[in-house]
């Protein structure tokens, strides 16, 4: 029996990543509590080498490797890029924050990067084998991540609830794969595609694995009516996991809708056309209106991830090559948008002090002119008012569903995205018309201050770009799709 | 020789109590944990199920990864279930309210 060397060099990336993970681990034992900046350092220079590594090996064509259960394509490495620097902008803000909180520690940082290592794969894999591990990888390390802050009995209860929901979804998620293997023979995804060709498309089995397919991603993306996990994670999370927590993965999430819908299923789209949909408005609904009625500022970002989930399966479920990639360009603006806010609740977090509450927020732009600014273009994004990103990344999609005949949908999301910019707008409502409750001042490093200025700021300087962006995402995914 | 549906029937209802287990539970957090085993365990007999009468080695390759991650994810819940018994002095269910809203 022969072994075939599989071709390592499309996962070079990946295999840097993993490597300088374990050297900083074995690197944090030898340093004290004063030198362990290098260990964050270390860890930003990963990230900045894995960003070059995949930025030298981009092409426009697809290579296949180990056995066909990796591959590397233009969608994955522009969504990989987008990662790197979620995670790099994630570990600035939090640098501070974790300080001042005890958990300066070198496992924060080789966590995130596993969690990273685990999204990466989730991106590039071509087999139900590798999404499931780089998904259980990522799942793992948040898991983790949440209960950091191990004196914290919030902390503790979100990475309970956590840890069980997640557990659910990698459940649902295994049995609706394992009935795919049964009906089509094979878990590669693109064994699984010419299996379903050939099948007709409502065989109940396939059927019956589909829901559970569904069922399990919905979890993991947050969708309503599996989204309960969300707004307590993000409330009991320190503010920096739930940074973390509300860029990158989500990311990750919509490369894996791509690979199992769209790589694996598409064949079957009629039958998840009409479970997006319910997902869809039910996310959207229930998000918008929930987040109104919250207090914690956490919280309320929390329903709006939930809501700006429903609007990025928008793209997903129009089922066409457009619709996709206005899906990938909502998800990269969503990651960018979200980082922007919870940076600034950590900003103005100070020792034993958490700003999660909207009233922290009454009259900031009079302690702060500047920050009160960054966070009006957040919200202002995040609410989708032109000219910021936002605004196009919601245009892109409900342009989608219109071109795929649903102009109902399309209706019932812009009244939505209405009723979703009252709680954006209060919180500018709060900033600029009301008087500030604490003269506390504002204390930051002079890196945390230029990133989220850059940041929040890219928002709406981006503009100029904006057609170049689509249409990056756009030709991304036609090798795809 | 046992027939593949009875066997999936088998699956089905494992998993079935899996699910029940974590939905109806409001006493203890180990039997969450439990529950979370047994449903990963009845996937697992699918995947051996079919592979065996489909005459194809993946799905039970497959197995072996569930069951590595399976240990590794309640090496993980039992962590944090220590964590949470620290702070809360209590592992009930029901008392894990303080997020809501």
């Amino acid at each position: 029996m022969t072994i075939e060397i599989p071709n390592f060099t499309p996962a070079i990336p990946e295999i840097f990543v993993l490597t300088m993970a374990c050297v900083i681990l074995m690197v944090d034992l030898l340093l004290t509590d004063r030198s362990r900046v290098v260990t964050y350092l270390l860890a930003q220079a990963t990230l900045v080498g894995a960003v070059l590594l995949t930025l030298t090996s981009m092409s426009s064509t697809s290579v296949s490797t180990f056995g066909g259960m990796y591959i590397k394509d233009p969608m994955g490495d522009l969504l990989k890029l987008g990662m790197y620097v979620a995670v790099f902008v994630a570990f600035v803000y939090s640098r501070d924050y974790i300080r001042l909180r005890h958990m300066f520690r070198g496992e924060y940082f080789v966590i995130g990067l596993f969690g990273l290592l685990g999204m990466m794969v989730m991106v590039s894999a071509s087999h139900f084998l590798t999404i499931y591990l780089g998904l259980e990888l990522l799942s793992l390390s948040l898991y983790t991540m949440v209960a950091m802050n191990r004196d914290s009995g919030e902390s503790t209860e979100a990475a309970m609830k956590y840890f069980v929901l997640g557990a659910i979804a990698s459940g649902m998620l295994l049995y609706g794969m394992s009935m795919l293997y049964g009906a089509t023979g094979t878990l590669d995804v693109a064994g699984v595609k010419s299996a379903v060709a050939q099948m007709k498309a409502d065989d109940i089995i396939l059927v019956f694995g589909l829901v559970f397919i569904v069922v399990g991603l919905a979890f993991k993306v947050g969708a309503v009516p599996f989204h309960m996990w969300v707004p307590d994670v993000y409330h009991g999370a320190p503010t920096s996991v739930a940074l973390y927590i509300s860029s990158a993965p989500k990311i990750a999430a919509f490369a894996m809708i791509m690979r199992l819908l769209v790589g694996g299923l598409e064949g079957m789209v009629a039958s998840w056309q009409g479970m997006l949909i319910i997902l869809a408005i039910l996310s959207m609904g229930l998000g918008n209106l929930i987040a109104i009625s919250q207090t914690n500022i956490k919280r309320m970002l929390a329903y709006s991830a939930i809501s700006h989930m429903g609007f990025f399966l928008l793209g997903i479920l129009s089922g066409t090559a457009n619709g996709y990639g206005s899906a990938m360009f909502y998800v990269l603006a969503y990651a960018v948008m979200s980082l922007g806010s919870f940076g600034i609740i950590v900003l103005l977090s100070r020792q034993g002090f958490e700003a999660d509450k909207l009233d922290d927020f009454k009259g900031l732009s009079k302690r702060s002119p500047w920050v009160a600014f960054l966070m009006l273009l957040v919200m202002f994004s995040m609410a989708g008012v032109p000219p910021t990103i936002g605004f196009y990344a919601k245009l892109m999609v409900v342009q989608s569903v219109i071109d795929a005949g649903l102009l109902w949908l399309a209706i019932v999301s812009v009244l939505m995205a209405v009723i979703g910019a009252y709680y954006y707008l209060r919180v500018i409502k709060l900033m600029y018309f009301d008087q500030p409750e604490t003269s506390e001042p504002i204390v930051a490093g002079a890196d945390m201050r230029a990133v989220l200025s850059i940041n929040a700021l890219a928002l709406l300087l981006v503009l100029p770009w904006v057609g170049t962006l689509i249409d990056l995402c756009r030709k991304a995914i036609q090798a795809v799709a | 020789m046992i027939p593949l549906h009875e066997v999936l029937i088998l699956a089905a209802i494992l998993f079935a109590i899996s699910i029940m287990g974590i939905f109806l539970n409001r006493k203890n957090v180990v039997i969450l944990l439990m529950a979370i085993e047994l449903m990963l365990l009845s996937v697992n007999m699918n995947f051996i199920a079919f592979s065996y009468y489909l005459g194809d080695m993946a799905g039970q390759v497959f197995v072996f990864f569930i069951l590595t991650v399976a240990a590794a994810e309640s090496a993980i819940g039992l962590a944090i279930l220590i964590v949470l018994f620290r702070n809360r002095r209590t592992i009930n269910v029901d008392d894990l309210d303080a997020l809501k809203g």
